[in-house]
This record gives C-alpha cells, structure tokens and sequence, in this order.
C-alpha cells in the first residue's frame, strides 16, 4: 500500500499540475477582468439577453399560447387594432402583422447568439490555424497566405455581403460562414500570425523540435494553446462584426430569414412606421436598442479582455 | 526607396488581379443576367432578349467574359452599365465618386480629429470616471445600430426641429431653374474646399515650425482670412445660394458619420498612448518638469501618433467604398448607393466596376502609408 501511495504524493499527476495551474490564471484573469469595469458591464448586457434567448423556449410551452405568441405567425386575438401599443398581455405591443414584439425579441436573440458564436468560431478557427502555419513555416506559405489576407482585408465587407445576398439567396447559416471565411482569412491570420512570430521563436518550440515533434504536432500542441487567449479576444470583436452584418442585412430585406431583430425594423420601415417614434416607440426602439446593446456589450468585453491578454496595457 | 517602391508596384498589380478575379467571380456566380429584367415584359420577344445577351457578350462562357474584362480593365475602359445605358461604368463612377468623396472625407478628417483628442485625454485619466463614461459612451456610438441612429438624427434634427433637409443631395425645387449645373458647382466646391485645406495646412506647417511667437494667433487668423476670402468669392460668383443647399444638405450626414465614428480613432489613439507612456523619455520629460500637458501633448502624442495616421490612411481609402448605409438612410446619391442599387438591378459592369475602383484606392493608400512612415518615424528605413 505505501508503495503505492508514496510516488503520487512525491510527484502529481501532470493533469492534476496543469488543472491548478489553470485554475490560478483563471482567477487572476478573472480578477483584472473585473478591476476593467467596462468588461463588467458589457458582461451583464450579455447575461441579460442570454436569459432573455433562454427564457423563451420555457414561456412558449407555459404561460404564452402559440398561436398568439409566435414569433413568425402568431396573432394576437385579444388586440382590435395593430400595432397594438403595450398592454399587460403583451408588454411590448404587437407589430403591424399583430405579432407580439416580445416574443420576436426574444425569438431573435437566441438566433443572434447562435449567429455571432459561429461565426466567430469559424473566424477563429480559421485565424489561428492559418496564422500559426504561416508564422512556422515562413517563406513561400507565409507570403502566399499573408498576401491573400491582405486581399481579404481589402474587400469591403458590408458591400460585398449586400451585393452577395442581393443576387444569391443567403440564410443565417451561410452568412455566419461567409462572415467567419471572410475575417478569418483576413484581419484574424494577420493578427494572430503576427503573435505566432513571438510565440515561434521560444525555446520550448526549439525543445520540441529536437525532441523529434513533427510539423503538425508543433503547431497544434505548442503554437495554437499560445494564440487561444488572443483568439478569444478577436472572437468578441467577431460577434459584435456577425449581429451588425446581419442586422443591416435584414434591415434591408436582402436575407432570407423569418424572424431577427433586423427584419423587425424592416417590417416597421415597410409598414411605414418608421418615422412616427413617440407614437408607435415600441415598434422601434426595442429591436433597434437590443442590436446596438449586445454589439456594444461584446465590444466592451473585447476591449476589457485586451487590457488582459496585452501586457503594454497593464497598469504601471 | 526607389527599389522598394518599384517591387511594391508590381506586387500591387498582381494583388489588383487577384482582386478583380476574386470580385468578378463573386458577382458573376449568380443566376441569370440583365435580359432577366425583361423576361416578365410580354412586349420583348424572345430573339430581342437573345440579341441583347449577344450584344453584351453575355452568351459567352464566363472564362472569355472574364479575359475580356481583365484586358480591358488594364487598359482603362471599365465597359458600360446596363442600369444606364447608355452611360459608362466609368462616367458614371466620375459622378458618383465625388459625392461620396466629399461626404466620407470631411466627416472622417472631423472624427480622427476628435477621437485623437478624446483619447489623449482618456488615455491620461486611466480608471477615473471620464473614462469610463466616454469609453462606454464612444463604444455605444460606435457599435450603435447604424440605420436607426441615422432616422433618430434625421428624426430629431430635420423633421422635429427642422433645421437640415430630410435627406438627398440638394433641394429639386430650388435647382429648377438654376443657371449652372449640380455636377460643375460640386466639383468648384470640392477645388475650393481643397485650396482652402491646403492654404491652412501651409500656414499650419510654417508657424509650427519657425517656432514663431503667437503662432496660434496667427494660425487661427489665417483660418479666418481664409474661409472670409472663400465666402466673399462664392457671394461674387452668383451661385452662393446653391452651394449653400448642398452644404446644408451634407451637414447631418457628417454629423452622424463623425458621431458613429470618432470612437475607434479614440479607443487607438488610447492605447497607443498607453503604450507609449511606459517608455523611458516620458519618464526623462516629466523629471526635467515639464508641465503636464506639454509631456501629453508634445512627448506622448506625437510618438503615439503612427498608428492613427495608418487607421487614418485606411480610413480616407475606404471613404471611397462609402458608407452604403448612411447613403441609402440620407438617400445620397454616391458610391454605396451605387453599389447597392446596380446589385438589385444585376447591373454587373455597375458593380464589379464599384468595387475595383476600392480596390485600388485601398492599394494606394497601402502604398501611402508605407512611404508617410518613412516621414513621421525616421527610424523606418526601406
């Protein structure tokens, strides 16, 4: 039995190491986050609307009837005239359709948060992998790939979604990939292969390399774990870029999409309650605010999480 | 220099091809082609719509289209638009350009100005409550839903209060009878608005650096003379009245493009100066006892400054592609719109057009960038 015992207490496992490890950095992090403030408070704007994207599902089986409720087809019964200005039934009113604006809020930004999350996964996957080999391998590759990325930084990326959804059919789907390929081979391989070239020339990348790693067991295993937190960082400003494009996309009516909080003000526009903002407020405000808020939230942790990962903005 | 600047040419043709490729192909991989918009007219028979297709070459594969486009990109002939018939891509770029030049210049210039400003002074107060108010407020701005800050200005300041235009490049109504054109006067517009930059920029550039005593008032009495000068001409020509409309028409726009825009200039200029502000001759200049505001200013600033002039650079490239939703909120008549209405109308020539001509001011101004650097940090050599 002592046998058995003694060599785990004299040496933890590696795991165990690395899990603590983890735990303490998270922590630190976790506490310069919350001495950012801003990254506080654009945490809570997204807590919000995630409760809100949560919540919906569970009032659509409870309390809220479907054929009234439905984001898409529902119509409120109880209302004779729409829009229907706020009532008990329906705090925010109903649209011109007689769709309750609560329910499609709320509908939209579980959509919104799908969207933004791929997205950014996509840009993200792409941006490191991309970054990584280029800054590894250097030479041709590198030329070849950064040149490319300078071609993608060089599009102009709301006209160019525009015109694509414009002539071909886009759904919510296809513009998260469009969007994801388009950042991450641009701006997200830049920045992260300008990172790699710190990352490639420390000694442990030279370690594992007379250890007898291989390319790919180099890139994935020492390079990318050492881009993640700025990965992470440029994935906030990615889901702040996502729920934009899509909200100026179907607030032009060029997304084949049924409900997003774009397409609510673009049924408002069509109905020709745009310019009427004291009288018809709710038909405007709350998807209008809600885009500008979750934009503004993830923007904000972006930020604060910068003053985390880029050591030359510490405090002195 | 001369080397650098050589290879950098060639690299930015070749960069240029693959641009037009990439964009060509885009645009061209949808359905159909312009004789789609007449196949519901029942007065169009069918030979008439096949005429059309062999007119414009569109029965073509697509590979020969795209070598016909390429050959006669590269010796400056961009075709016609379909929308326009039959008006050139090009001249119809010629109208456009300007109107979104002049809109996305100044309100750029104005947003740099005032972000560069913000973010010295936030980038100071690190962690007190200015900061915070306006990073919050700046970032809000600046990640706002653009479409709706735009109807709410329109909202406030022309239809409630009514102090600018709804929207459009000039008023109809006062242009009907008018002696002159609006594309001639715009453009004696934009020379004036140029001579007069370039008058204060060389009154600016002298006083700073003869180090001449009151410089600032001289500085601001040249401001004055000149924008003077500039108004009493404009009263002589007879069509002050009409360059007034448009002015008046552009303001909101700028206000807004300037309001959802400033933060990013200031968020950089920010860090930049936070980064800065660890460097060793801050610390020199604040023993010697400098005053506070001449270390921000003079020490901190100015090296903080090249990233700013690159985002600024970039910026003024991409002015060019114009805001296509500003312009379709304020219904302006210039690039973005352009854009936006050749893609719904399948005008490709229109578009494919559009988008290489941003490219190759994003090209140029890569280029300017890397030759202003060699001025602004002499320790950059090529």
């Amino acid at each position: 039995m002592a046998v058995d015992v003694a060599p785990q207490e004299a040496a933890p496992s590696i795991r165990k190491v690395r899990l603590t490890l983890a735990m303490r950095s998270l922590r630190e992090n976790w506490s310069l986050f919350l001495g950012t403030r801003i990254g506080v408070i654009g945490l809570v704007i997204i807590i919000f609307y995630l409760v809100l994207a949560l919540a919906h599902p569970i009032l659509m089986n409870t309390v809220w009837e479907e054929r009234v409720y439905d984001p898409v087809v529902g119509y409120a019964f109880d209302e004779t005239r729409q829009p229907a200005p706020p009532s008990w039934n329906h705090l925010l009113g109903t649209d011109p359709l007689g769709r309750d604006v609560l329910s499609q809020l709320m509908h939209s930004a579980r959509t919104e948060f799908l969207l933004g999350l791929l997205a950014a996964v996509v840009t993200v996957t792409i941006g490191t992998t991309v970054g990584a080999v280029a800054a590894y391998y250097g030479g041709i590759i590198d030329t070849i790939l950064m040149r490319f990325a300078d071609l993608m930084v060089m599009m102009p990326g709301i006209s160019i979604l525009i015109v694509l959804s414009a002539l071909i059919g886009v759904e919510h789907f296809e513009l998260a990939l469009i969007i994801g390929i388009l950042s991450g081979f641009g701006g997200a391989s830049i920045l992260l292969k300008s990172q790699a070239l710190s990352v490639v020339v420390k000694p442990y990348i030279e370690a594992a390399r007379a250890a007898g790693g291989g390319p790919l067991h180099i890139i994935f295993i020492h390079i990318v774990p050492n881009l993640l937190p700025l990965s992470f960082l440029y994935m906030m400003f990615t889901v702040t870029g996502a729920i934009f494009s899509e909200a100026i996309l179907s607030f032009l009516g060029l997304l084949d999409v049924r409900m997003s909080w774009g397409l609510m003000i673009h049924t408002t526009e069509a109905a020709g309650y745009l310019l009427q903002v004291g009288a018809y407020w709710w038909l405007i405000f709350p998807a209008s605010l809600s885009i500008t808020l979750l934009c503004t939230s993830f923007y904000l942790v972006g930020r604060a999480m910068d003053e985390i990962v880029n050591p030359r903005l510490r405090r002195l | 220099m001369a080397r650098y600047l050589i290879s950098r040419t060639l690299q930015i043709l070749l960069t240029l091809f693959a641009f037009i490729c990439i964009v060509y192909f885009i645009v061209n991989a949808q359905p159909g082609d312009i004789s789609n918009v007449y196949a519901m007219n029942p007065e169009l028979p069918p030979d008439a719509r096949e005429r059309l297709q062999n007119q414009f070459g569109l029965n073509e594969p697509l590979w020969k289209q795209f070598l016909v486009y390429v050959r006669n990109v590269f010796t400056g002939s961009f075709g016609v638009s379909f929308s326009f018939y039959p008006r050139t891509v090009a001249d119809v770029i010629a109208e456009r350009l300007p109107r979104t030049v002049a809109l996305f210049f100044t309100a750029t210039v104005f947003s740099f100005y005032l972000g560069f400003l913000l973010g010295k002074i936030i980038a100071w107060r690190r962690g007190g409550w200015t900061e915070y108010a306006t990073t919050i407020g700046g970032v809000t701005l600046y990640t706002v839903f653009t479409p709706w800050f735009a109807l709410m200005m329109i909202w406030l300041f022309a239809f409630k209060a009514g102090w600018f235009p709804i929207g459009k490049f000039l008023d109809p109504v006062l242009w009907r009878d008018a002696p002159i054109e609006a594309n001639t006067l715009f453009g004696r517009m934009m020379l004036t608005a140029l001579a007069l930059s370039i008058v204060v920029f060389v009154v600016f550039v002298i006083t700073t650096r003869l180090r001449i005593a009151g410089a600032r008032l001289i500085q601001l009495g040249s401001i004055v003379a000149s924008v003077a000068v500039m108004l009493g001409a404009w009263r002589l020509t007879g069509h002050g009245h009409l360059a007034w409309d448009i002015v008046k028409h552009m303001v909101l726009p700028v206000l807004t493009l300037t309001l959802i825009s400033f933060a990013g200039t200031m968020l950089l200029t920010r860090n930049s100066m936070l980064e800065t502000m660890r460097e060793d001759f801050v610390l020199a200049a604040r023993a010697k006892g400098l005053p506070e505001k001449a270390v921000r200013d003079k020490h901190v600033a100015r090296n903080a400054l090249l990233p700013v002039v690159t985002s600024l650079v970039f910026s003024l490239a991409f002015a060019v592609d114009g805001g296509v939703i500003i312009e379709s909120v304020f219904s302006w008549p210039g690039m973005g719109q352009t854009l936006v209405s050749a893609a719904v109308a399948e005008d490709l020539p229109l578009a494919v057009g559009a988008f290489v001509f941003v490219g190759i001011f994003v090209l140029l101004a890569h280029l300017a960038v890397d030759v202003i650097y060699v001025f602004l940090d002499p320790r950059i050599r090529y």
